[in-house]
């Protein structure tokens, strides 16, 4: 038990992001702080993404030069070929014949996703931040408790006060 | 078939990429363009055009033909592929018509809701809206999904909070949605990378096929379920999940929650469908018991708290919400079935309801729009007032309720037939009490407009004043198709989900 937590301690640093940011989410009642926790727990996901992204002693997906020294043709098709290995994903393990070592390459593609991921939190959190900011003008407060009330009364008197 | 003759050939090919890159491209140039005028007239062609697109596309997929456009010519599972068969492209259609009717809408709406300077930035993020909308109904590839769901879900959150010059609360209520939206597509996105882990691909289809080779794989995939279902759940407005809608449907502007109320839950829904049924498999034990025991609960749930909910609402966007919530648990109460029948009514009354609130939005963003109404209390003689606004709002009223020759009492039809079909008695007894509170709901309404006497200011009675004419005549084309739906074309509308059902449970996506 103990030894399957620490072979998997990189799982155990996303689900200890993950739950405090959800659980600063759930129970601060400042617009920021909510902001802060939504942030916290969407970057427990890029965590997740990449670390299944790194096979162990693997190399970055960087291609090099065979080892045979052969025309160029020819490296352009192998090339090719590698390039094809790498977007399968799963195959983690690359070359065969033609390369004069194996060569362990991580899996560039969880990363590529995460960027993708990271632009969409960012742009997310401009527009919270931007909507505190408003909310911040136009009910003078950012305290969920205080607006809530506000729109209590708003609502059964049908008035802004 | 003489309308596709008509239509050239490349429209055809291409439709599937040209339906989202339209919005996309020409959406981030309106936010640009000097004059709301133009904005409006952008966002008229790209509606238009993706009406038209868009209706090619369910012509040619309706004989039961798979399209399937490989962006870039990179092959699935490897490049993105967009596919359309009978199960999204009625989902697609519905999203471009309805934006086009809510644009017509938006000619004199939103002049009225939004500030000058907001308006060409609003049809700029509504756009983006559709685009994000039309994205994930359409692509097959499971990241690609997320992408779009987000790019949709952030011009909603905007969309919402342009209601702020209308009604402040506009604010609060895209806050909230912000933050419950981001949790359901980050849950989505989690769900993402334990499939990926699995099946090591991102192509939906593949995706099946592996887990399907696996016989619904290990650990990681239940988990991965679990994530995707929560993570819809809260987009598609689930019973508990649903705390962002309310707000979000009340505040925003006329025209932003038609649109919403119309395709956002549905698109989500969509999604749904498409992950348990062709990603996940029904054969699945998790899967399986997850929607017979746990779907199909919530959905009942929502139908009697949801319509409880409603009849106790002092605004009446928000009792239309809280209908909203109850309607989408008739659908999930179809889905939890796993039958043909049960899908098949779960679907019809996706378009349905679509077609249904519409009405009904259009005529309560009419009355704000008039006498600046959306208390309950305030409907009072609203018939005389309006007569032929409320005309339409009584159509889709008694088509909520489910009255016979109206597109309502087709769903409630299909979904009854079915879940007799299963042996649910108990379920016929949850929909029959459903539809009986709408009765009070909607009927508080309809009192109150028709048998109260308009009121007075200064001794004088409030003279009538009709909503103008582009404002009625999407009104009543939707007020007017949902029973036209009841009476002639419920045998199209039942043809077109039958469709989508045969998709899902054959699971021969390519």
């Amino acid at each position: 038990m103990i030894s399957a937590v620490f072979e998997n301690y990189h799982y155990s640093v996303v689900i200890i992001l993950m739950m405090t940011g959800l659980y600063v989410v759930f129970s601060s009642r400042n617009l920021i702080k909510k902001l802060v926790g939504l942030s916290v727990f969407q970057t427990s996901v890029f965590l997740l993404y990449i670390t299944i992204g790194k096979v162990a002693g693997g190399q970055p997906p960087i291609l090099v030069e065979d080892g045979h020294g052969g025309g160029h043709g020819d490296s352009t098709d192998h090339h090719a070929e590698t390039a094809m290995n790498l977007l399968a994903g799963g195959e983690a393990k690359v070359g065969g014949a033609q390369h004069s070592a194996e060569v362990l390459y991580s899996n560039p593609l969880p990363h590529v996703l995460i960027l993708t991921a990271i632009v969409v939190g960012v742009a997310t959190l401009a527009i919270g931040l931007a909507l505190v900011v408003r909310i911040r003008e136009v009910y003078g407060s950012i305290e969920e408790d205080v607006i809530a009330d506000l729109d209590h009364r708003y609502n059964l008197e049908g008035t802004a006060d | 078939m003489d309308f596709l003759s008509l239509m050239p050939e490349w429209l055809i090919t291409h439709g599937a990429a040209v339906l989202v890159i339209m919005p996309l491209l020409l959406g981030a140039i309106t936010a640009i363009l000097p004059s709301e005028r133009l904005a409006w007239f952008v966002t008229l062609f790209v509606t238009v055009f993706g009406t038209v697109t868009a209706f090619a596309i369910l012509l040619v997929v309706f004989g039961g033909e798979t399209q399937l456009y490989k962006m870039g010519g990179w092959d699935p599972p490897h490049g993105i592929a967009y596919v359309i068969d009978g199960l999204n492209a009625p989902i697609i259609f519905l999203i471009c018509a309805m934006a086009l009717l809510t644009t017509l809408y938006g000619l004199k709406s939103v002049v009225a809701e939004v500030e000058p300077k907001k308006r060409a930035p609003f049809y700029a993020a509504f756009m983006l809206g559709m685009a994000g909308l039309l994205g994930m109904v359409v692509t097959g590839d499971a990241f690609n999904v997320f992408v779009f769901l987000e790019v949709s879900s952030i011009s909603t959150y905007v969309l919402v909070a342009m209601g702020a010059s209308r009604d402040r609360r506009a604010l609060a209520a895209a806050y909230n949605y912000l933050v419950l939206g981001s949790i359901g597509a980050t849950f989505f996105v989690i769900g993402l990378g334990f499939l990926y882990m699995e099946t090591g691909t991102l192509n939906m289809a593949d995706i099946g096929a592996i887990l399907r080779d696996l016989d619904g794989g290990s650990r990681v995939s239940m988990v991965a379920f679990g994530f995707i279902t929560v993570g819809l759940g809260l987009k598609l407005a689930m019973f508990p999940l649903h705390l962002w809608l309310p707000g979000a449907y009340a505040h925003a502007p006329s025209m932003v929650t038609v649109f919403l109320a119309s395709t956002a839950t549905k698109a989500a829904l969509y999604l749904m469908l498409r992950f348990t049924f062709t990603v996940f498999d029904i054969s699945f034990a998790y899967v399986f018991t997850v929607l017979t025991f746990i779907i199909t609960g919530l959905g009942c749930a929502a139908m009697l708290l949801g319509s409880l909910s409603a009849i106790f609402q002092t605004d009446a966007r928000r009792t239309l919400a809280y209908s909203s919530i109850a309607q989408v648990g008739y659908m999930l109460l179809g889905v939890g079935m796993l039958t043909t029948m049960g899908l098949t009514a779960s679907y019809v009354h996706v378009l349905n309801h679509a077609v249904i609130k519409g009405a009904l939005f259009f005529a309560l963003g009419a009355f704000w729009y008039r006498y600046g109404i959306t208390r309950t209390e305030d409907f009072a003689g609203l018939g005389k007032m309006m007569p032929w606004t409320m005309g339409a709002f009584t159509l889709g009223g008694l088509s909520l309720i489910g009255v016979p020759f109206t597109a309502g009492f087709i769903s409630k039809l299909q979904l009854t037939l079915a879940a007799l079909d299963r042996g649910w008695e108990w379920a016929v007894v949850v929909i029959m009490v459903s539809s009986i509170l709408a009765i009070f709901y909607i009927g508080r309404l309809l009192l109150a407009a028709y048998f109260q006497s308009p009121p007075e200011i200064d001794g004088e009675i409030v003279e009538r004043n009709e909503a103008p004419l582009i404002i009625l005549i999407p009104m009543w084309f939707l007020a007017l198709l949902s029973v036209g739906i009841g009476i002639y074309y419920s045998d199209f509308v039942v043809q077109l989900a039958q469709n989508a059902s045969d998709v899902l449970l054959q699971g021969d996506r390519p």
